[in-house]
């Protein structure tokens, strides 16, 4: 399945049940350079459109909002030592988390690429 | 370009186009002296006082005496004093300056003030004192806290809180409070977007659940959402007026009447009612508790330069619930009341914020400052301060992005955007660092959130208009050459005694203690 993303900056890869979570270039662009990333503890409960995680820049420390609904069984240890994966590969190795999904009728809302560029460029 | 090093390891080079040494061979620059840090300049084997052999004492300590030096580096006295005062140049400071920092209100503390602060029947009494021995001081509380009500239009305000964010918890912890009085569960609190940053950190901090409430396109809490938003599980709305985008909250009466027919409470954040101050009483737009900032609206020194002081006025309704120890009057003088009991106060206190009555040498200066004033005084303090936000809203808006100056006048400060630089690679940052080689305090920046690279200018009343037109000029040159030559622009501050500094290294290996390499 391709990847989706969030009008808050958020992206989505699902296989199977599982979905890995992370934050566009866009929005690594825009915060500036990580300096530290809160993220949920295995187990945790997220909803969608709900708080998951922190990620703090030098300028600002910002929400990371849960695209869909689940239960969050991994985070990215990697970004505890270098949260500038977040800026150097925000959409590959600076994920954020992986959750399995509670309901996954909640993916229909989201954009896929075509759409998330467009309403990028529309900022 | 020469490549020389200097003597404290930085290469001198000539500055690109202006034939001019960046770095001297001491890396002073004129009488800005170069400083190193105590641990870099002084020795462990001098001192600054001569001190006689160290008689052998008696253990008293069990074992638990120090068994190494603490490896502190010793100075004389003329070395000392050299030291702190070198480095206090280096710092910037209202009395140097003026210090647009946005939410921040810095204006000048006027030395009245300070004069009436070190009366020594303020200054040198103790909070342990007897009562009877110091009426001067719990009149002045009492005298205080009554300019504070009539301004606000409040029937009681809680003097003890010690700051603004301290002010919030004392106000929703008098909410919840209240709510536990009556058996109340509710817990949301709504809190807008264009609020402070502090609002729903308190509100989470006394365990209710935050919900933001959007910005409409003028800046302004968006009323529908906030109405459509309320039922019976809101216990308060958290609303700051003015906003943190400088603008007056037009609909505040109307969403209080609607929190309170739904049976919750209205915080109001106080950080900016140097605004308003003796031309709006937040009383009158149905706020049941507000704190206020005596070290933004009423002058006392902060920032370095003294503590905060947030007393927190409070409705009908939240008053039972204020914290002890309060100020009340006596048959025989004034009492300071430590314990809550039926007698005294209801027996509903949710108890005490602080170890004595607050800020003591705060309320000093506050009340001076009123008194000094006047009403029509402090009026007119709202009224200046109103005016200088404009003046500069209204010199830069046609240069800098101004996102809301199409919805009519800022209160006290005014916000801009750095949309004006796209394209050129600039942003806030390298705006607000080349600001600071004019010789001037950088505004706010990159707050608040909902503009992009905000800027956000408090001018405060107490700056000249020769002053404000010397900031307007800084910022109208700085803003038109970015545009024109943006590449010159990207490695400000040039000439501060710091270059720009690795905030992403500092922050993400921040190294917090100096660490002698040799001793370790």
């Amino acid at each position: 399945m391709s990847r989706l993303y969030t009008q808050d900056h958020e992206w989505i890869d699902v296989a199977g049940g599982e979905a890995t979570v992370g934050i566009t270039d866009y929005a690594q662009g825009q915060l500036g350079d990580v300096v530290f990333v809160d993220l949920p503890d295995a187990g945790r409960a997220v909803t969608k459109g709900g708080e998951a995680a922190v990620v703090e820049s030098v300028k600002a420390a910002s929400d990371v909002y849960a695209p869909v609904s689940g239960t969050v069984t991994e985070s990215n240890p990697a970004l505890a030592d270098d949260p500038s994966l977040v800026n150097s590969a925000p959409e590959a190795d600076g994920w954020f988390f992986k959750l399995t999904l509670s309901d996954a009728s909640e993916l229909d809302g989201l954009m896929d690429k075509a759409a998330y560029d467009a309403f990028v460029a529309s900022l | 370009m020469t490549t020389a090093m200097n003597n404290v390891g930085r290469p001198t080079r000539l500055v690109a186009g202006t034939g001019a040494v960046a770095e001297t061979f001491t890396g002073n620059k004129a009488l800005m002296l170069e400083e190193p840090l105590l641990f870099e300049r002084g020795s462990l084997d001098t001192s600054g006082v001569d001190l006689p052999p160290v008689p052998p004492v008696p253990d008293r300590l069990g074992g638990l005496g120090r068994d190494a030096v603490i490896g502190l580096p010793g100075f004389s006295e003329p070395e000392a004093v050299r030291h702190y005062t070198r480095l206090s140049r280096q710092n910037y400071a209202i009395d140097l300056g003026i210090f647009p920092l946005g939410s921040c209100t810095m204006k000048h503390n006027p030395r009245l003030n300070e004069k009436m602060a070190r009366l020594p029947g303020f200054a040198d009494i103790h909070p342990l004192q007897p009562q009877s021995t110091v009426q001067g001081a719990l009149e002045l509380i009492d005298v205080l806290a009554d300019w504070l009500m009539k301004l606000t239009g409040m029937p009681a305000v809680a003097m003890s809180p010690k700051a603004g964010a301290h002010g919030e918890l004392c106000g929703m912890v008098a909410i919840r409070a209240a709510l536990d009085a009556k058996n109340d569960p509710r817990r949301v609190v709504l809190v807008p977007e264009s609020a402070h940053g502090t609002n729903p950190a308190t509100a989470a901090f006394c365990g209710f659940t935050v919900e933001n409430i959007p910005a409409n396109d003028r800046g302004r809490v968006d009323l529908d959402a906030m109405l459509a938003r309320l039922g019976p599980d809101v216990a308060a709305v958290m609303i700051t007026n003015p906003n943190t985008c400088g603008l007056f909250e037009p609909d505040l009466k109307r969403i209080s009447d609607a929190v309170h027919a739904v049976g919750g409470y209205v915080y109001c954040d106080g950080a900016n009612f140097n605004a308003i101050v003796g031309r709006v009483r937040p009383g009158d737009l149905g706020v049941d508790a507000m704190h206020i900032n005596l070290h933004k609206t009423f002058s006392t020194p902060h920032g370095g330069g003294g503590p905060g002081s947030g007393p927190v006025v409070l409705s009908a309704a939240l008053a039972p619930f204020a914290p002890i120890p309060f100020v009340r009057k006596t048959a025989t003088g004034l009492e300071l009341v430590e314990e809550d009991t039926a007698g005294t106060h209801a027996n509903q206190s949710f108890g005490r914020m602080v170890a004595f009555h607050g800020q003591m040498g705060m309320f000093v200066r506050a009340l001076s400052y009123m008194m000094s004033h006047g009403a029509d005084g402090l009026r007119q303090v709202a009224e200046d301060a109103v005016l200088n936000a404009n003046y500069i809203l209204a010199s830069l808006k046609d240069l800098y992005t101004a996102p809301f100056a199409a919805s009519g006048p800022c209160m006290h400060e005014a916000l801009f955007s750095d949309d004006f630089l796209d394209g050129t690679g600039l942003s806030t940052l390298d705006l607000a660092k080349a600001l600071i080689d004019e010789g001037f305090h950088p505004m706010t920046v990159y707050f608040p959130l909902v503009v992009h690279g905000a800027m956000l200018v408090e001018p405060t009343e107490t700056e000249s208009k020769a002053n404000l037109d010397q900031l307007i000029g800084a910022m109208r040159h700085v803003a038109t050459q970015m545009l024109a030559d943006p590449d010159a622009w990207r490695t400000g501050p040039h000439f501060a005694p710091r270059r720009r500094l690795d905030e992403t290294l500092a922050a993400r290996k921040p190294v917090l203690a100096f660490k002698d390499s040799e001793a370790a």
